[in-house]
């Protein structure tokens, strides 16, 4: 196949980018996106050029690193996948990809496709844990039954990446999605019910200060989701965040 | 040559950890806090580890070269955890997999730590459980259990096929906690350059923040260094595209042992090599051999015509297909270890019997385990079990049910659907079982300096079992290193906070520089991944799945002018005060080029095959592999004497008090 792709270049978080266009050619359909991207980059070096940042680790979909808006949706055309499972027989030769960074305030572009997403660990820091220490003395594993429907239902909502798809997709670049679903984790455990009250107070603070939008349900957070986390879990938290407001002294 | 004491304590193998405990130096709660640690490294080892010292009042900090801790890649483990809890009451106990963990690793490893790890197990499921990680339950409300190649008991925790994932994030919640209460400092897009010792004892280390090119001097009394594995050495292997070696090589550099670096886990269960253009390779959990069946067409013309594209797999019939671990291994079957499985399905392949375009691949097959379920189902509903396409779709419901995941992953990468026709699968590099050498202690051989996690050798011997590398990373660090590190750091109550503005600091500040300058100033022809893809070639084809003495001279020696290559004429774009990826990698890459070298020196001294490591010379008539535990029962422990070609080998004779080395069979 042959592509031509339109990327965001932007040397560091002070200065302007702009959109630039490469054409590339050869393109195998068995070839992962990001394994054209390093097509492209080895073209470049090549030339003497600067190769084009972006992130990526696992390369098997499940540490969030890899970001990249592609054609207007984060992580592309198709559904419940991250860009580095992203394969190119999603596309036809002779396309134009437009590929740019995850966009919100509260993620500021680092160097072309490279954001940073620290506040996402701030927010995880304010709240998104339980309060035990490491000690070898706690109870027997078995000694805490949980329905299964609860257990499966807390491990949907913890298998978020922490990519931030959601907040690229959302118009007010809302966190909602994500906070939520570590929100609803802890929620639905017995573990997490004890600091309940205050876990969800204090992350919801952390996301507002962050610059994060406000939630209007427009559900588009879900649909661009690489691991299909539900918009149950923004109601479920909604209702932890009334009770939790109501409560609290 | 220095003495090598593994300070295993005396005692009977059942109370040695024990007794351990109860007998070494503690520090107390307000001297806690005038030490520093640093933990290079988030993963399951050091994630845990990093949140036990902290809450144990140790002021530490962590270090790793992703945008966020819950990143490593650890992350990526599926198929689960293992821990002697007994649930199923189908036998199992701490002996049991203190046992199956030995023999696994064909007798190449610490009988005592490898009897802790299996004590620790059980803690380990009880912490996570208390921290919030989901693991897999049953209707009853209780954990479930799934089993794992290499054993006969169902011993293993999971949470789908997110396991690492799960566990990664419990320890990383841990961890944030104790980064909002200040007593972890998080240096998130750092990577660590070198160490620095200063009298003798590890003292701080220099770091490089990836934003900005900055080196930075960080100073502890003791660090830990938790930076995974090297199957990277390979190009292409499961391991995340970042994962190196450099911490490791660079305290070995520095005085820390490096154990049998040659032994190396190919993992039976990935997805076939697609193109040149292959960046990395994809893991299909071995729990998966839990119900597929692993096969290749019986007669060498079916193998062919489906190469070319004139058969299907789902038409050849019953008596046609060879199972051929089921054939060679009755007792396991499909659930022998990793090591085993790999080298029977490279046997088929080499033998013509591929069943891709490349030849390089074989059947992992679904069918029986769908239909056996679906007949279940319909048990159960009361159903027709005589429908047929029922009985399928019954069936296809309990598949997806467990393995959904990897089943989507696969069909997204091959663009086949696994529910209807068998998966393809090859072997590929997963996992190093040899590392740093350390101590009872975890203690490398540079005092103050702790190596947790697969970063180091000790637990795994020459192969790993499935589900034991999240137990082994979490035992180390949540339950083992807290305990030992208060030993060493009891005599540093009075040391105080130690200068960055010492000679040492500024030294190896200088070295590291130098090293990134000449890198960027080069300007040679070829690109890093050019250097890194040819290393890979040469790994893959004379160090893999089977070795031999030609071979691995032809490697050490072609290694070495790869190396001298690379220097003269690598180019590294950009500058060094920007993000830059291909500067990091420049670094990564030099030291997996001298790491090769190691690597091959060590399979060529070791003249016997022992797990994953297979030296053609010695085998059985049936093609097994043939130890030799009179010349080589020993862990092979290198120290570095200026360039591997002379690194000199020490031997830690294994000794074994509570087991009867065997041959390993499986059959």
């Amino acid at each position: 196949m042959k592509l031509t792709l339109k990327i965001w270049r932007q040397a560091n978080s002070k200065v302007k980018g702009k959109l630039f266009e490469y054409s590339i050619s050869d393109v195998s359909p068995d070839m992962s996106f990001l394994e054209m991207m390093d097509v492209l980059n080895e073209e470049l070096i090549q030339k003497g050029d600067d190769p084009i940042a972006f992130d990526h680790d696992c390369r098997e979909g499940i540490c969030g690193m890899c970001s990249m808006f592609i054609n207007g949706q984060a992580h592309g055309p198709d559904r419940l996948v991250t860009t580095c499972q992203l394969h190119m027989r999603k596309f036809k030769d002779g396309d134009t990809i437009t590929i740019e960074p995850f966009r919100a305030n509260a993620f500021p572009v680092i160097k072309d496709l490279v954001v940073d997403r620290s506040s996402f660990e701030r927010i995880q820091q304010a709240g998104g844990f339980i309060s035990i220490n490491t000690s070898g003395n706690t109870q027997d594993a078995n000694s805490i039954p949980i329905e299964k429907n609860d257990a499966d239902d807390a491990f949907d909502a913890a298998t978020c990446i922490g990519c931030g798809a959601c907040v690229a997709s959302c118009k007010n670049a809302s966190a909602m999605l994500f906070v939520s679903a570590k929100v609803s984790q802890y929620a639905l455990l017995p573990q997490g019910k004890v600091e309940a009250t205050n876990r969800v107070l204090n992350m919801v603070k952390q996301m507002d200060e962050e610059g994060f939008g406000n939630c209007t349900n427009t559900g588009a957070c879900e649909v661009e989701c690489p691991k299909g986390i539900s918009l149950e879990n923004i109601a479920r938290m909604n209702r932890e965040y009334l009770g939790a407001s109501i409560k609290s002294k | 040559m220095k003495n090598l004491n593994s300070k295993v304590p005396k005692g009977p193998l059942a109370d040695k950890w024990t007794t351990h405990k109860s007998n070494i130096n503690l520090v107390s709660p307000a001297n806690k806090r005038l030490i520093d640690i640093i933990v290079v490294g988030t993963g399951l080892a050091g994630a845990s580890a990093s949140a036990t010292l902290a809450e144990l009042g140790y002021n530490v900090k962590a270090f790793c070269f992703q945008d966020s801790p819950r990143r490593a890649h650890s992350i990526a483990a599926q198929g689960g955890i293992n821990a002697a809890k007994n649930y199923q009451g189908d036998g199992d106990s701490t002996y049991r997999l203190f046992y199956d963990t030995i023999k696994g690793g064909d007798y190449r490893s610490r009988e005592a730590n490898v009897y802790r790890l299996a004590e620790v197990s059980s803690n380990i499921i009880d912490q996570c459980v208390a921290q919030g990680v989901p693991f897999a339950r049953d209707y009853g409300g209780l954990l479930d259990n799934r089993s794992f190649g290499g054993v006969l008991v169902s011993r293993t925790f999971y949470a789908k096929g997110q396991t690492g994932q799960q566990l990664l994030l419990g320890a990383y919640s841990a961890m944030n906690r104790q980064i909002g209460r200040g007593k972890i400092k998080m240096y998130n897009r750092h990577e660590m350059m070198d160490i620095v010792i200063v009298d003798g004892k590890a003292r701080g280390i220099i770091s490089r923040n990836l934003i900005n090119g900055n080196l930075e001097r960080h100073s502890a009394h003791a660090i830990v260094i938790a930076s995974g594995g090297y199957g990277n050495v390979f190009f292409l292997s499961t391991n995340a595209m970042g994962s190196n070696v450099s911490a490791g090589w660079k305290i070995h550099k520095k005085g820390a042992y490096f154990a049998n670096p040659c032994f190396t886990q190919i993992h039976p269960t990935c997805i076939p090599v697609s193109g040149d253009h292959q960046s990395k390779l994809t893991l299909m959990s071995e729990s998966l051999r839990n119900d597929g069946r692993i096969w290749v067409p019986k007669n060498i013309e079916d193998a062919k015509a489906i190469r070319e594209g004139k058969l299907i797999p789902t038409e050849i019939i019953e008596k046609d297909r060879d199972y051929y671990l089921e054939r060679r291994y009755p007792a396991f079957g499909n659930l022998v270890p990793r090591d085993v499985a790999s080298r029977a399905a490279k046997e088929r392949c080499d033998a013509g019997f591929g069943v891709n375009k490349t030849g390089e691949a074989v059947y992992l097959d679904f069918s029986s385990a769908i239909e056996r379920y679906g007949k279940e189902e319909a048990n159960v509903k009361g159903l027709d079990q005589n429908d047929s396409s029922l009985i399928k779709q019954l069936g296809q419901e309990v598949i997806k049910s467990k393995y959904g995941n990897l089943f989507q992953m696969y069909e997204k990468i091959i663009d086949q659907n696994p529910y209807e026709t068998p998966m393809m699968i090859y072997p590929a590099v997963h996992y190093t079982m040899g590392g740093i050498w350390v101590d009872y202690n975890l203690m490398t051989s540079i005092p103050g300096c702790y190596c947790i996690g697969e970063a180091n050798f000790s637990d795994h011997g020459a192969n790993r079992l499935g589900a034991s590398a999240l137990m082994q990373g979490l035992a180390d660090g949540y339950f083992v290193l807290p305990y030992t590190i208060g030993d060493y750091l009891s005599g540093d109550i009075r040391t105080g906070r130690i200068s960055t503005e010492t000679s040492e600091f500024k030294n190896a500040e200088e070295n590291i520089k130098n090293q990134l300058e000449k890198l960027i100033n080069n300007k040679g022809k070829n690109s890093v991944d050019y250097f890194h893809k040819k290393l890979g070639n040469v790994m893959w084809n004379k160090c893999g799945m089977s070795r031999n003495e030609k071979d691995l001279k032809e490697a050490i020696f072609e290694i070495i002018k790869l190396r001298q290559d690379f220097h003269k004429n690598i180019n590294v774009p950009g500058t060094l005060d920007e993000f830059n990826e291909q500067l990091a990698k420049a670094m990564r890459v030099a030291d997996f080029l001298e790491l090769g070298e190691l690597f091959a020196k060590d399979a060529l001294a070791r003249a016997e095959s022992c797990g994953g490591h297979f030296r053609e010379e010695f085998q059985t008539k049936e093609g097994e592999a043939l130890r030799n535990d009179k010349s080589f029962n020993f862990v092979s422990v290198w120290e570095y004497k200026g360039k591997p070609s002379d690194a000199n080998l020490i031997k830690e004779r294994l000794h074994y008090e509570e087991i009867e080395v065997k041959t390993r069979s499986y059959k």
